[in-house]
């Protein structure tokens, strides 16, 4: 008898099986990606780095700038995840380390139903909820209290890049919560022990020894995080009031690039700018690409850094 | 401390209320031996302890006398980790875990508003069944550990780290890889990392569960080694299931069987003259 009995005829279909599951993954992939660069060749061609830094985008003159959306869907990502990275992996710890089971239990459901209610529900709630509070409330005491700063100045809508980074913050928390509860149950109980048999507090524990111990899956929280943010196309096109413009206040109206695509896709007259949105497409699966590898490159530059 | 001075009759200190066995040379201790007396670092007192509705000890008393070694021996699952664990309070924050009854420390119950768990456990060290080094961080900062969680460092934190790691028998592995994570090191020294995380801090009572089940014969040889240098200054328990180790390195020893208590004596006594036959059945291989 082999005792490496990789040759079996069961091993061996089992491992073509895994093989072809594995290029199938990748063979979509590729598709994807080729199609997305497929239609955007033309319009990419054409403006070069310009379509990337490009400012203005006018079908009817055939002028196509990417930059403002970009600017949108960096923006509004970046204010969801200072808020719910935060909030979230707060909670995480919260309902992992703190609260008894029961409440944990309980509270855990409800976060996952959070995160799995469609998001033009969190559409419509940031529109006849969120954007009001904004407008009649919060917006006029930031300008009364802070003066007029650029990053809040404007007239009070309701709608653009605060709300829109807002809204998604708060559909972003449930993620990054449920995430970040699943890695830190998987912290063994045997390295709490460790630390609290050592004269460590809670507090220490949880600081010293459950996040480092945990670090690489709650970055992966985060990055799924972030993916949701950046995606997320109906709730914020709902909230985000939809102007191709560039603004440095938070309660401007903008556009994100996925707000765009879907917006416009269906009257999209001509083949050139139907190519343009498909070169919003592929700025947007490049960024979410290169956001993806910074975010696990930094986990590595901070294990390699001997933390 | 020698071999011989540990085999030595010493009288047990306490009197210890239940099934204990009387210490052989109670009835009349020699002068010279009342001239010293030997006092209890730590005693156990009438000591439950529940899982959930699973009363796994059952009114445990004992005591652990100070700087001297103690080893609790005894069959699989008869409550030995439970036992020790209730010493640092690591027992009660289980959930679910119950315990009745008092623990001593330097005469002071350890649930009195005196000391809190935190100083109670910087002063009652643990190395625990299972190796349980922090793999992230560095082999150095697995030794400073309990220094640095708790945001605070030695006076000279490299001969600390140098001591500790000698102390476990691990210098001569690790000197060269100080850096390296504390996860990339074999079972074996993962433990005696774990036993220099202990040392480093100084406790006063090192609490050890079979601290030598993962470890090589050599390995070993270099614990037992270092429990007999530790033994005149430090309170030692140690959790074991080799008998030729408990006879070896303890001065006392504690036979529990399904929770209870069945007999505390000295070492040399327990193991020549067992006054229970459950004893005398367990040291000599008959069951557990
Ligand atoms: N976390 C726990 N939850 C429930 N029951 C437990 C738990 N830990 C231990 N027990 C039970 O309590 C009893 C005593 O366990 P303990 O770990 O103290 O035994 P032990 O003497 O250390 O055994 P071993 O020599 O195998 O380590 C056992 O019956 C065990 O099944
Ligand atoms: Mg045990």
């Amino acid at each position: 008898m082999g005792r490496r009995s990789s040759s079996s005829p069961s091993d061996a279909a089992f491992h073509a099986t895994l093989v072809l599951a594995g290029l199938g993954v990748a063979t979509v992939l590729a598709g994807v990606a080729w199609e997305v660069l497929d239609l955007a060749g033309p319009a990419m061609q054409k403006g070069g780095l310009s379509f990337l830094t490009g400012t203005t985008w006018d079908p009817v003159a055939g002028e196509f700038g990417a930059l403002p959306a970009l600017y949108g869907t960096l923006l509004t990502s970046a204010i969801a995840l200072l808020v719910a990275v935060p909030l979230g992996i707060g909670s995480a710890v919260f309902l992992s380390e703190i609260a008894s089971s029961r409440v944990a239990a309980v509270a855990g459901v409800l976060v996952d139903l959070l995160a799995a209610i469609p998001s033009v529900i969190y559409g419509l709630w940031g529109l006849f909820v969120l954007a009001p509070l904004l407008r009649q409330h919060v917006q006029p005491a930031v300008q009364s209290v802070l003066g007029d700063v650029p990053l809040f100045a404007g007239p009070p809508l309701g709608v653009g890049y605060g709300t829109a980074g807002l809204l998604l913050a708060i559909m972003v928390i449930p993620v990054v919560t449920s995430v970040s509860r699943e890695v830190l149950k998987a912290v063994p109980d045997t390295q709490r022990e460790a630390a609290c048999a050592l004269g460590a507090t809670p507090f220490e524990v949880i600081r010293g020894t459950v996040f480092p111990y945990a670090r690489s899956g709650l970055v992966g929280a985060v990055v799924l995080g972030l993916g949701r943010a950046l995606g997320e196309t109906m709730a914020v096109t709902m909230v985000i009031g939809n102007r191709y413009e560039i603004s440095a206040s938070l309660f401007a109206p903008g556009y994100t690039l996925a707000a765009v695509i879907a917006n416009e896709f269906a009257e999209a007259f001509s083949p050139e700018y139907l190519s343009a949105l498909g070169g919003l497409a592929v700025v947007l699966l490049g960024s979410t690409l290169v956001l993806n590898a910074a975010a696990r490159l930094l986990v590595r530059g901070v294990r390699h850094g001997g933390g | 401390m020698s071999l011989a001075s540990v085999m030595a009759p010493v009288p047990v200190p306490t009197p210890s209320p239940g099934r204990v066995a009387p210490p052989v040379p109670r009835a009349d201790p020699s002068p010279a031996l009342r001239e010293e007396p030997r006092v209890a670092k730590m005693v156990v007192e009438d000591l439950s302890a529940w899982y959930g509705r699973r009363k796994v000890l059952h009114g445990v008393s004992l005591p652990f006398v100070k700087d001297a070694v103690t080893a609790i021996i005894g069959p699989s699952g008869c409550g030995k980790s439970t036992l020790i664990r209730c010493l640092n309070r690591m027992h009660e924050i289980q959930p679910g875990a119950a315990q009745s009854g008092r623990v001593l420390l330097d005469g002071r119950d350890i649930h009195g508003g005196h000391l809190d768990p935190i100083e109670l456990r910087r002063r009652v060290g643990m190395v625990f069944q299972k190796p349980n080094p922090f793999p992230t961080m560095s082999v150095r900062d697995n030794v400073l550990a309990g220094w640095r969680l708790t945001g605070t460092r030695p006076k000279d934190p490299d001969a600390v780290v140098e001591d500790a790691l000698r102390r476990a028998a691990l210098w001569v592995e690790v000197k060269d890889r100080l850096k390296a994570p504390g996860g990339s090191l074999s079972g074996g020294q993962a433990q005696r990392l774990c036993i220099a995380r202990a040392l480093a801090v100084a406790p006063e009572v090192l609490l050890m569960d079979e601290p030598c089940s993962a470890l090589d014969p050599i390995a070993t040889a270099r614990i037992e080694e270092l429990i007999h240098e530790l033994a005149p200054t430090v309170t030692i328990v140690i959790v074991t299931h080799n008998m030729q180790q408990a006879a070896r390195v303890s001065a006392y020893t504690a036979f529990l069987y399904m929770g209870e208590l069945v007999e505390f004596a000295e070492t040399a006594g327990l193991f020549t003259r067992p006054a229970d036959p459950r004893t005398e059945d367990y040291i000599t291989g008959r069951f557990g």
